[in-house]
């Protein structure tokens, strides 16, 4: 008898998300297929507005990281109208950029995956969530979290208004200066964010790192796919948030391109399949092969893990040690462990800190010059930035009155579809055996999505509670034989 | 006593009013305890015949956030309302349609023509767009079908109370929690909001023109910003005058102008047609011609006067859902 599992819903991409698990008459796992229910249709509706709009319009496409749209949209603003934007404009642009990627990998590791971590993947789903952590680390630490969360969030609406949804993006630059007061404070919750980087790191170590069931949990095959990577670098090939070319690495890790924002299309293309509302990109020069990893298959993976792999280092130097240690502890580079990507975004978290504190302790900042009047006619911008969640692509074509014509937006999460798809699946493939389908076994697949923080809140731990999965087993005709679920 | 039990869900959203609840920051402990969740996607799980099972009207308040635009939506506002004594149209896209209601301007066909097949980086030979029902090899995948325009909430259900913003600011939402805990409620229908506009709290209203002086519209990237001037004042379309207060001037104080989010106040049927009139009288024109041809200057109007509300607009409001 063939049996079918769904997992609905589990996801938040453009909406919700759902994972189809089909078992075959043995009760093992013939294939799985992860959909996503939703589509708003942005960039046909962007179609008729004024480009300088767009820095407003995107952002819903994402709550979770409105930042991210902003900034990408404004980048393409800035290229649309051939303008660069005074040197001060743009490092408040990427001081903004850092807080924002500070507090949202910080809400990731303590309250989304890390609990998987921290409480532990088979501590009861009562404790997998923010009490758990809590309980682990204390009240105290919880609160910090919370507190460095809110000052992150106090800087970017200083910039931009209003932290979900910023509106201070302009092409050419930013909508106001900085002034000194304001810049004291955010040095110190720059200074501070570097702190409880590390003590994060720390945590990681501690709890995860000196753990040998959970270090073979990272190692182990269940959580392993060999795919390229792609990610933005700087001149030196170091990583970058904001600015910089795109780097490709083969899954032997050889740099296989390096392209400008402007070449995207000779590099990505984007599949259609008729099950999900959700596309599916892949290296337009390797081909589509289906959902599978290797060489020859053009399926690619972006945010933390994939920045990381495809860079030769951070650009600032506590992060820069702690790369060298995870290179060095999990011993090949490119890794292409899924649990890693957990590692991977505290280095980052820890980069984005140290770089916040850079730029706000930097000569320039305070200058009052920050934007430069566009003059050029506009015909085509793109732009380019990583997301918390991975690169992000906004391509914009306009009359000469920049009035949109033509938008094409590749959405962070979306890079990783493909691989979250074949990472469900291995790990289904891997768990459920037989048709023995526990509690258990349902959080360690969920853990397989999880880790690349799919830009979907729902699969969290943040409220005490039951967590988001369960599963109902149905007969081929369709009659529930079985649910399972959690909590 | 038992703790009054809650709903918060969205439909077609962005996660931003999710979020709104986690930047409640140390207050979000308080809300906890007062309160219990038994829906809320983001934070727990939820299954849905445990709603289903839940006595009519058993849940004390439902937030529901985000437009409706698939069937699932529809569905789920329809159970919710059952259940819940109280529902809050939660966040601008429930309330008014919000930002991604502007596809209003087009419809299902053409969003589908573009996404699926005309973006430049697609390549689909085989022309094929999602469906709601596709077999697989395993068996049948289903996705909620899309429909052909964004509503409401109140196009879709019966709504109690309206928290507006994108996203409604963390002051609000714990006072629109409290007064609903404590029974304190104004009149069925209202929005939780201060019923002016948003110029009355305005830093810049000093300086908002008050007779007709306006030569010309500009735009946002064209000039540099005055920080303290109304930028009525400064030739740039604020929609100040046609939204209600209660956001803090969050855009304002980033020194840009208001889109607005919040909608309009009680008084106003329709928030683009209530701007455009406030503007009428702030142009500086000699005559009918001259007149048309500054308004003729704003780009996009109706893209920009319902920047949030398009769905909620005598525009384009659609009557009824069944045609879909
Ligand atoms: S029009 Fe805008 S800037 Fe002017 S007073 Fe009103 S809200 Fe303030
Ligand atoms: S200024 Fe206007 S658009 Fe901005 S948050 Fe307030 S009401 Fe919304």
């Amino acid at each position: 008898m063939s049996k079918r599992i769904t997992i609905d819903p589990i996801t938040r991409l453009e909406g919700h998300g759902k994972i189809e698990i089909f078992l075959d008459d043995r009760g093992n796992v013939e294939k799985t297929y992860f959909q996503v229910p939703e589509l708003r249709g942005f960039e046909v509706f962007s179609i008729g507005r004024p480009a300088e709009e767009m820095p407003r319009i995107t952002p819903k496409i994402c709550g979770v990281c409105p930042t991210t749209h902003h900034m990408c949209s404004t980048k393409a603003l800035d290229d649309l109208y051939k303008v660069d934007p005074p040197a001060t404009a743009k490092k408040l642009r990427e001081l903004m950029y850092s807080a924002f990627m500070l507090e949202d990998h910080m809400l990731h590791f303590f309250f989304l995956g890390g609990p998987d971590f921290i409480a532990g993947p088979s501590a009861p789903p009562a404790e997998r969530n923010i009490l758990g952590v809590i309980s682990k680390v204390g009240l105290d630490i919880a609160g910090k979290v919370i507190r460095l969360r809110r000052e992150c969030r106090d800087v970017i609406t200083h910039f931009g208004g209003r932290v979900i949804h910023p509106v201070c993006g302009l092409p050419g630059g930013i909508s106001k200066p900085l002034k000194e007061e304001d810049r004291l404070r955010i040095v110190d919750v720059a200074k501070n964010g570097v702190e409880f980087a590390q003590f994060a790191l720390k945590i990681f170590e501690d709890i995860v790192l000196k753990n040998k069931e959970y270090v073979d949990l990272i190692l182990g095959d269940v959580y392993k796919h060999a795919t390229y990577y792609m990610g933005l670098v700087d001149k030196n090939n170091k990583v970058n948030f904001y600015d910089g070319d795109i780097r490709v690495v083969t899954p032997e890790g050889k740099e296989f391109a390096r392209f400008k924002p402007g070449e995207y299309l000779s590099h990505i293309t984007e599949r259609v399949e008729p099950w999900s509302y959700v596309k599916f990109p892949y290296l337009k020069n390797v081909g589509w092969k289906g959902f599978v990893d290797g060489i020859d298959s053009g399926v690619y993976r972006v945010a933390p893990l994939a920045r990381l792999n495809v860079s030769d280092g951070m650009a600032t130097p506590l992060a820069q040690a702690e790369f060298e240690r995870m290179y060095a502890t999990l011993g090949l580079k490119p890794v292409h462990n899924t649990l890693a990507f957990h590692w991977a975004r505290l280095i980052e978290a820890l980069y984005a800190a140290e770089r916040m504190l850079e730029l706000a302790q930097d000569g320039e900042i305070t200058d009052p010059h920050v934007r430069n009047i566009p003059t050029a006619t506009p015909e085509e911008g793109i732009g380019v930035v990583e997301a918390p969640r991975g690169t992000l692509f906004h391509h914009y074509k306009t009359d000469k009155n920049g009035i949109i014509t033509e938008a094409n937006l590749v959405v962070a999460t979306v890079n990783n579809a493909a691989a979250i798809c074949m990472s469900i699946e291995k790990a289904a493939k891997s768990l459920i055996r037989e048709g023995k389908v526990s509690e258990g076994l349902l959080n360690m697949v969920e853990m397989a999505f999880r880790a690349y923080d799919p830009c979907f809140a729902c699969a969290t731990h943040i409220l005490p509670g039951k967590t988001p999965l369960f599963i109902n087993i149905y007969s081929k005709n369709g009659d529930m034989i079985k649910t399972v679920g959690k909590g | 006593m038992a703790k009054p039990k809650v709903a918060f869900y969205w439909c077609a959203s962005c996660g931003g009013c999710e979020e709104s609840i986690i930047d409640l920051a140390e207050n979000i402990l308080k809300v906890i305890e007062a309160v219990e969740f038994v829906i809320f996607p983001v934070a727990m799980d939820f299954k849905m015949k445990d709603v289903e099972a839940l006595h009519d009207r058993e849940i004390a308040v439902s937030f529901i956030n985000g437009g409706i635009r698939t069937e699932e939506q529809e569905h789920m506002a329809k159970l919710l309302r059952k259940k819940s004594g109280i529902v809050v149209a939660y966040g601008a896209c429930a309330h008014l349609g919000g930002t991604p209601g502007l596809a209003n301007f087009f419809n299902r066909d053409m969003i589908f023509d573009y996404v699926y097949r005309k973006a430049p980086s697609v390549e689909n030979p085989h022309n094929i767009t999602p469906k709601p029902r596709t077999a697989v090899k395993q068996g049948d995948l289903t996705l909620p079908k899309f429909y052909d325009t964004v509503f409401t909430l109140d196009q879709v259900i019966d709504v109690d109370y309206y928290l507006p913003g994108c996203a409604p600011p963390p002051d609000l939402i714990m006072k629109a929690i409290e007064a609903i805990l404590s029974g304190n409620l104004p009149p069925k229908g209202s929005v939780l909001a201060p019923d002016k506009s948003l110029c009355h709290t305005c830093k810049r209203k000093p300086t908002k023109p008050e007779k007709a002086i306006i030569k010309e519209i500009r735009r946002v990237h064209e000039v540099l910003l005055d920080p303290d001037r109304c930028f009525l004042d400064q030739g740039i379309i604020c929609m100040g005058p046609a939204t209600r207060d209660g956001c803090g001037e969050r855009c304002i104080n980033a020194n840009m102008p208001c889109r607005g989010c919040f909608g309009s106040t009680s008084r106003v049927e329709d928030q683009g047609a209530k701007f455009l009139s406030a503007l009428a009288s702030v142009i500086d024109a000699n005559d009918e011609n001259e007149i048309r041809k500054i308004t003729a200057s704003i780009v996009d109007p109706a893209g920009v006067f319902y920047f949030y509300s398009l769905p909620a607009s005598m525009l384009r409001r659609r009557r009824n859902i069944a045609n879909e």
